[in-house]
């Protein structure tokens, strides 16, 4: 018989995605899709059920389909899907302990996937330049995505306690990226004009979104219990992204940026939280030994493939090289007279 | 001095004896007559060159003249700007400049790569060094001794004396050791230089990361040569009554750190940072207030304003002590804060007795 997986936020796209890419594993029977609204989306073999995870329905769910293993991919970044900070964390943080506690009481579960995030490593100045999964922030998010994501891992960690059959694996993802990708990341570079913080250039690390799919089919695929930091190789810091990007940018002091954050938040185009702040400024590594040698995973891209691929499906901005704003434009311009001298003379 | 001494013969076509005074004598100018008495002065320099060399007078005067009503000839521009750039770039500068322009046109287009610190190579040895290299040599004109105690591969970890109220040794060991065995160092910096903007940023693009355990000892690891300067804010705010007498040296991190990866530690005398900027004053309740370790007083700063912040020209030595190995001790080492202690009071010594050594052979502060 095979596998029955439970997938939680499928009316998000990553959630939505993978739960049609592993339901075309053959290893697997059923795929069952959770959240409180439908999906946008195809999603193919997977069966919706519209149930909400902060309640005890979920419980008779996993019971009832005799689900093995349950992938939550539920935390979300942004409060402006859901209405507001407040619904967000209520979802995130209520939404993991009683899917936890539902999983408890299921005999039949083997395996918890939970898809985390980098975040929860915070993003200060004394931060090591790159982040083993043992090293615990080195200062507490006290509100927002990095709070929720931190009590979630505690909630896990609290299972994995309780039930020491099941195996669990957490990623905790980089910020993730690729051509389709709504993240307040993927926000932030779509802007016309760039703010970033003046005198800072953070060191970014990108996953790409089929990395991230491919992670979570690998995670529940193999027995390997643990945290992992899922990232692409290399970083790229925020200078290089906009010169690659060619979108042009203004550095603002950081209290300025505060409260343009706040304000492009409240139009609705960009997540600008403190902690998306913080992490703009003083940037954040994470270290993927661990990903390599125990979870046995390689991504596809580089974080700067990744970034390209995103780049290139964004189109070329005012700065990139070929248009006539490019700086690029003007030194080729100025290196092809030289060639040409040189091959007249 | 065996050349004959050319005196000038006649008055080259100027009214006056040919005195080499500037203005023809009173004598001189009533022999002219009728046009009023006034000669023009000759507004080139006086000299023996302006007279034995003609040449370059007639050109020094082709410069001053007015441009000619029709414009330079686009040759001659061409041909200037091809003489200004071989001045500046060399006999072959064209491929110099194309490889320039390569350059920039990587840099615009953000096509190079960083390390997982932030290490821009390309921008530290193209730039930054190049930047600081000149006050090294000319102002500071540093001496290096030792430098066969620094390996030419493998992780190494440099200790040194930290003194000079803005931590310019630092840089000036980075240029140092660039150009003489072409490693970058990689510097340990304060979680201070991480928070101001501008500096970190630059920082972190020259090599430096955070000094903590986990960073130095994956650089280490990595197989690169950092720097460390365990005195911290104590060595370089320390009172100029007090200079080359060294500070505690931190908790000994950084002996752990090597010892757990087993790379020898290489002790680092300078001598001549301490005199850059004498300290004599502090302001601990301004400095409380901005959140930085002191605010520092030199006998210029801030007297003199931005001036005083040229540093003194002193004369710098660099020396590269013996390594002090740590492969030898086991992995439970670096877990024993006796030996720990033991080996940072070794390195500590030193130093302290190189310093004085080096202090003797000075001949003086700015010699």
């Amino acid at each position: 018989m095979g596998r029955v997986v439970l997938v939680t936020g499928v009316s998000r796209d990553l959630a939505r995605q993978f739960a049609k890419n592993i339901a075309d594993d053959p290893a697997v029977d059923r795929v069952i899709g959770v959240d409180i609204v439908p999906p946008r989306g195809d999603i193919g073999a997977v069966s919706f059920v519209r149930a909400d995870i902060r309640t005890p329905v979920i419980a008779k769910i996993i019971v009832k389909e005799d689900v093995d293993t349950v992938v939550h991919m539920s935390v979300i970044a942004t409060p402006g899907d859901v209405g507001g900070r407040a619904t967000m964390k209520e979802l995130n943080v209520i939404g993991t302990m009683q899917l936890l506690a539902a999983c408890q009481r299921a005999p039949g579960l083997r395996h918890l996937v939970v898809k985390s995030t980098s975040t929860v490593y915070g993003a200060t100045s004394r931060d090591p330049a790159m982040f083993t999964e043992e090293m615990a922030p080195r200062r507490l998010a006290r509100s927002g995505y990095a709070t929720d994501a931190f009590e979630v891992e505690g909630y896990v960690r609290g299972f994995a306690r309780r039930r020491p059959d099941v195996r669990v694996t957490m990623i905790r993802a980089a910020n993730v990226i690729g051509p389709s990708v709504q993240s307040p990341t993927s926000q932030y570079f779509r802007l016309p004009v760039i703010p970033r913080v003046l005198g800072f250039d953070p060191r970014l690390q990108f996953l790409h979104h089929d990395d991230l799919m491919a992670v979570l089919g690998h995670a529940v695929r193999t027995d390997v219990h643990g945290t992992f930091n899922v990232a692409g190789d290399g970083v790229i810091l925020l200078s290089q992204a906009l010169r690659r990007l060619g979108r042009p940018s203004v550095p603002l002091p950081g209290f300025a940026l505060g409260s343009l954050g706040s304000t492009l938040g409240k139009a609705g185009l960009v997540d600008f939280s403190p902690e998306q702040q913080r992490f703009l400024t003083f940037g954040r590594g994470v270290d993927t030994t661990r990903m390599r040698e125990v979870l046995g995973f390689e991504p596809r891209y580089t974080t700067a493939g990744a970034f390209a691929d995103f780049a290139d499906a964004l189109g070329p901005g005012l700065h990139s090289p070929g248009r006539l704003a490019s700086p690029d434009t003007v030194l080729s311009g100025v290196s092809d007279m030289l060639v040409g001298r040189s091959d007249r003379g | 001095m065996g050349d004959a001494e050319i005196i000038p013969i006649g008055t080259r076509g100027r009214p006056g004896r040919g005195s080499g005074n500037r203005r023809p004598s009173a004598a001189a100018r009533s022999l002219v007559g009728g046009s009023g008495g006034k000669a023009t002065p000759r507004r080139t320099p006086e000299g023996q060159e302006a007279v034995i060399e003609p040449a370059a007078e007639v050109l020094a005067a082709a410069a001053e003249a007015p441009a000619p009503d029709k414009g330079i000839p686009i040759g001659d521009w061409l041909q200037a700007l091809n003489g200004a750039a071989r001045e500046v770039f060399g006999d072959d500068w064209e491929p110099r400049l194309a490889e320039f322009l390569a350059f920039l046109r990587r840099r615009v287009t953000g096509d190079y790569e960083v390390d997982e610190f932030g290490f821009d190579p390309e921008l530290t040895q193209r730039f930054l060094l190049a930047l600081i290299r000149p006050i090294a040599r000319r102002w500071f004109r540093i001496e290096v001794r030792g430098l066969e105690n620094i390996p030419a591969e493998g992780g190494a970890l440099v200790v040194s004396n930290h003194s000079g109220t803005i931590p310019v040794d630092g840089l000036m060991t980075m240029v140092t050791l660039h150009d003489h065995t072409g490693r970058a160092l990689r510097a340990l910096g304060a979680d201070l230089v991480f928070q101001l903007p501008f500096v970190g940023e630059l920082a972190r693009k020259a090599g430096t990361t955070l000094a903590c355990n986990e960073d130095a000892e994956r650089m280490l690891r990595k197989g690169e040569l950092v720097g460390v300067w365990p005195e911290g804010f104590k060595g370089i705010g320390k009172p100029y009554a007090e200079r080359y007498k060294l500070q505690r040296f931190g908790r000994g991190g950084f002996v752990g750190a090597a010892m757990r990866t087993g790379v020898p530690i290489i002790p680092l005398s300078v001598v001549g940072a301490e005199e850059i900027y004498p300290l004599v004053g502090n302001i601990p309740s301004l400095a409380r207030l901005l959140g930085v370790p002191y605010i520092p007083i030199t006998p210029f700063f801030p007297l003199l304003g931005p001036l005083g912040l040229i540093p003194l020209p002193s004369k710098w030595i660099l020396e590269f002590g013996e390594p002090i190995r740590t492969d030898a001790y086991d992995v439970t080492a670096a877990e024993d804060p006796m030996l720990v202690f033991d080996v940072t009071d070794q390195v500590r010594e030193t130093i302290q007795q190189s310093l004085y050594r080096l202090l003797m052979d000075r001949k003086s502060v700015f010699g």
